[in-house]
């Protein structure tokens, strides 16, 4: 019988980590770069990594980083538990388990010479910001990138000097909001799909990227749709509970879809009929 | 007065609303500019007015003595101020603030209104556009409340 | 990342010739079966009588194999009866399968550890990522449907687009010996399936045990080259047409004794179609969501992972374990379950089962084995509640 070298994907690699920076109250992005150093950490805007806490857990963590840079690794990550929370408070230098990256990506080859529409809700923007970084880095492969961003408050905004910076790029268009606004706050109050009716859209040539809670998913992709877009030309990114990001453990499927391998990013098409089940 | 009527006639609002009326929306319309700061109406006030922004940006505020005003809602370009003028007691739920540089047309309310019930057609329009603003400002109310990116 | 099928591979370089001829041997040689497989090296691992169940475990000598015991089975139910003969495999399937030595409940993934002192702000290491058993595992009796579950399982495990490790080493080496069922219980439905009794192919060794004029014999072909190989060791004889014929027809007696079916045309639409029939309720309002269906299920995977560190903290370990989704954790996020109910549970196993499986990996996840309703505490029967789908009409969206 011919042996195949068998890598085992259930193991874990030592990552070292190099900075932990704070974005919000409970919100902190952590820097991981490969114990050797050099360059091998590429991954496609959309892929998440399965980040292991010596002996305490491992969770499902966005990409958050460039894809442009391969020295290292970024996730950002919203202490809410007792993992998450054990992940965040690792000290620099501390050693980090990384599997992946796993999952299929945000259409950006798909979307190069059309409109990019990227929604975001809370610490949803982290998975999108890779894609930004795409359309901002091959900025004439990409026809308007409009970025519509909702938080629960001023406080709650992840990048929010980035978020002024793209801003200013060409043909670019940044609208941000948050659900509930103190007197300091200047900016716009309401919720993230408020924001349409302020955005300069080409609903037949654009493909929209969507990330944040379930029900700010649901009431964005009828707002997408009601300005026009195929429901193949929208993507959402979706959650469900993950012990393996492989495809064995089971845990993460969400009708005939797993979403480690099949996902986590799917058109509104795939998941039209599943959204609107309760306790599928 | 060109201008004005240009801008009533393409606004999605008053779209498909017979010439005769958006012509006497226009006869008593006016350009209105507030400062950054300014207040364009407060609650409790007689709500005579609504306006159609034009540029800038007005904050909805509320407040409770022993908080700062809450801002549940911003209003810009594009966008219909105020609904209270159509309802009795046609008094302000909520005071309107202009938190930048804020342009609009400033629409008589109370002379519409009095139009509304004299001509139940005109009346019909109206309000079915008012219901189309109010549906999705309650639909994104909603939203609101759910609370959606908070860790439960 | 494909991974290779290692059934793909040993069908490969097997001749047909040598697995059309059927040879027959004496029940008192099974002994030397299980001492030739164990001489080249196999720890071998079949039916046993314990706890009043047929349960599989490590076998020394054919005297470790329940000679004359029989099971009855219905939902709900099992018992060991005694048999009026000496048959060596006269009842079906027990509690087990051999998912139990392909798929352990348990396994450590690794161990890692940290500088001893250095505490938080350390790196840590790997010692090891053991996968393989000490000894390549041979398993003795494995039915039809058993064999199915097998293929099922490397499907998931092995031929997607990753290759588990675990499950891939033990099944890599395993060697298997297969034995038709010349009779069925109650709870059997693998005809309906197309799983058995009969057993087609992958098995390294198929046998029929034969009772009655011709003596206690078994008919045996040999399914690979390292079978062939085996069975080389052994006084056999030829067939004859008469044992042909006696094993053809036990087989299809089995067949015919199954009063269970799963009716499988256009199950998927079915379920699919019925996401809110009510009786998901009738089922709920009976489920205790103890999840034996699917700790005793052939084909059920899912897994949960755990980790373990020593008081020092310097030590950790991962293990990985069966979990099941019928447990209130299985769909957990940040925030809650999403399947709260018994109702959600006992749907997503059963449209998992029968219907997405079938998306997600070319067949159904169902072998008909019939060890979820023998093993229900209250007696819930698949096949039946299939049935009461079809008959109440569709329920649900499109």
């Amino acid at each position: 019988m011919a042996t195949a070298v068998i890598t085992d994907p259930m193991l874990t690699t030592p990552y070292l980590l190099r900075e932990v920076a704070k974005e919000t109250p409970d919100t902190f992005t952590l820097k991981l770069a490969p114990e050797e150093g050099g360059n091998g950490s590429s991954f496609r805007p959309g892929q998440f990594s399965m980040l292991w806490v010596f002996g305490v857990g491992e969770l499902p963590i966005s990409i958050s980083g460039n894809p442009a840079e391969h020295d290292q690794l970024v996730y950002t990550v919203r202490s809410v538990g007792q993992a998450t929370n054990a992940l965040v408070s690792q000290a620099v230098g501390s050693g980090v388990g990384v599997r992946g990256p796993f999952g299929t990506g945000w259409p950006v080859e798909a979307a190069r010479g059309r409109d990019v529409i990227v929604v975001a809700g809370g610490i949803g923007l982290a998975p999108l910001r890779p894609v930004i970084y795409e359309v901002l880095h091959h900025r004439q492969d990409y026809g308007r990138l409009v970025v519509l961003y909702g938080a629960r408050n001023p406080r709650d905004l992840l990048y929010r000097k980035e978020l002024a910076a793209w801003a200013r790029h060409r043909d670019t268009q940044v609208l941000v909001t948050v659900d509930y606004g103190g007197m300091s706050w200047r900016g716009h109050v309401g919720v993230v799909t408020t924001l349409f009716k302020y955005a300069r859209l080409k609903p037949t040539n654009s493909v929209a990227m969507v990330c944040g809670p379930e029900i700010m998913m649901r009431f964005v992709t009828r707002e997408l749709v009601s300005h026009g877009l195929s429901r193949n030309d929208i993507y959402l990114s979706m959650e469900r509970n993950m012990k393996c990001a492989v495809g064995f453990c089971g845990h993460c499927q969400y009708g005939p879809h797993f979403i480690c391998k099949d996902g986590p990013v799917f058109t509104y098409e795939q998941m039209r009929p599943l959204l609107e089940k309760y306790e599928l | 007065m060109e201008t004005l009527e240009r801008i009533i006639a393409e606004h999605p609002f008053f779209a498909g609303l017979e010439s005769y009326y958006t012509g006497l929306l226009v006869g008593c319309g006016a350009n209105v500019h507030f400062q950054p700061g300014a207040y364009i109406f407060k609650e409790g006030e007689e709500a005579n007015e609504f306006y159609l922004i034009r540029s800038g940006r007005v904050a909805l505020e509320i407040f409770a003595p022993q908080h700062k005003p809450l801002v549940v809602e911003t209003l810009e370009e594009g966008d219909i101020l105020g609904w209270s003028w159509l309802l009795p007691p046609y008094l302000w739920k909520f005071h309107a603030h202009a938190v930048q540089d804020t342009r609009a047309i400033a629409l008589d309310g109370k002379c519409l209104r009095t139009k509304c019930e004299q001509n139940h057609d005109l009346g019909y329009e109206v309000l079915k556009r008012f219901a189309q603003i109010m549906e999705r400002r309650l639909e994104a109310t909603r939203m609101q409340l759910l609370d959606v990116y908070a860790v439960r | 990342m494909v991974a290779e099928s290692v059934l793909a591979t040993r069908e490969t370089s097997w001749s047909e010739a040598v697995s059309q001829v059927h040879a027959v041997f004496a029940a008192s040689e099974l002994g030397r079966l299980i001492e030739a497989v164990a001489r080249r090296g196999y720890a071998v691992l079949g039916p046993t009588v314990r706890d009043g169940a047929i349960v599989y475990d490590q076998i020394e000598s054919a005297q470790d194999l329940p000679a004359g015991w029989t099971d009855e089975q219905a939902p709900g139910h099992y018992r060991l009866k005694r048999r009026d003969d000496d048959a060596l495999f006269g009842y079906v399937v027990g509690p087990q399968s051999w998912k139990k030595y392909l798929h352990p409940a348990e396994v450590r993934l690794f161990s890692a550890e940290r500088p001893p002192g250095e505490g938080q702000g350390g790196t840590f290491r790997i010692l090891n990522n053991e996968t393989k058993p000490k000894a390549p595992q041979a398993f003795l009796g494995v039915r039809a449907c058993e064999l199915a579950a097998i293929a099922v399982q490397d499907r998931v495990l092995l031929e997607d687009k990753y290759r588990d490790a675990v499950y891939g080493a033990r099944r890599a080496g395993a060697f298997l010996i297969a034995v038709q069922c010349t009779q069925s219980a109650a709870t059997c439905f693998c005809a309906s399936m197309g799983t058995g009794p009969a057993v087609a192919n992958g098995a390294d060794l198929i046998l029929t045990e034969l009772l009655g004029a011709g003596g206690h014999r078994f008919l045996v072909k040999a399914g690979s080259e390292r079978g062939a190989e085996v069975l080389s060791d052994l006084q056999t004889h030829a067939a004859t047409d008469a044992d042909l014929h006696q094993a053809e027809t036990g087989v299809q007696e089995a067949a015919s004794q199954q009063v269970r079916r799963i009716e499988n045309d256009g199950i998927k639409e079915l379920l699919y179609q019925n996401f809110e029939h009510p009786r998901w309720d009738h089922i709920a309002a009976r489920c205790l969501t103890c999840a034996n269906c699917t700790m005793v299920c052939p084909t059920c995977f899912c897994t949960t992972v755990e980790d373990v560190s020593d008081v020092t903290g310097d030590h950790a370990e991962r293990w990985r374990r069966w979990d099941s989704c019928f447990t209130g954790s299985f769909s957990y996020i940040h925030g809650g379950s999403i399947r709260t109910s018994s109702k959600a549970r006992y749907r997503q196993w059963m449209t998992h089962k029968l219907a997405s499986w079938m998306d997600q990996f070319g067949s159904s996840g169902c072998v008909g084995c019939g060890r979820c309703i023998t093993w229900c505490p209250v007696g819930i029967d698949i096949t039946e509640e299939v049935r009461a789908l079809r008959d109440g009409g569709s329920h649900g969206n499109p």
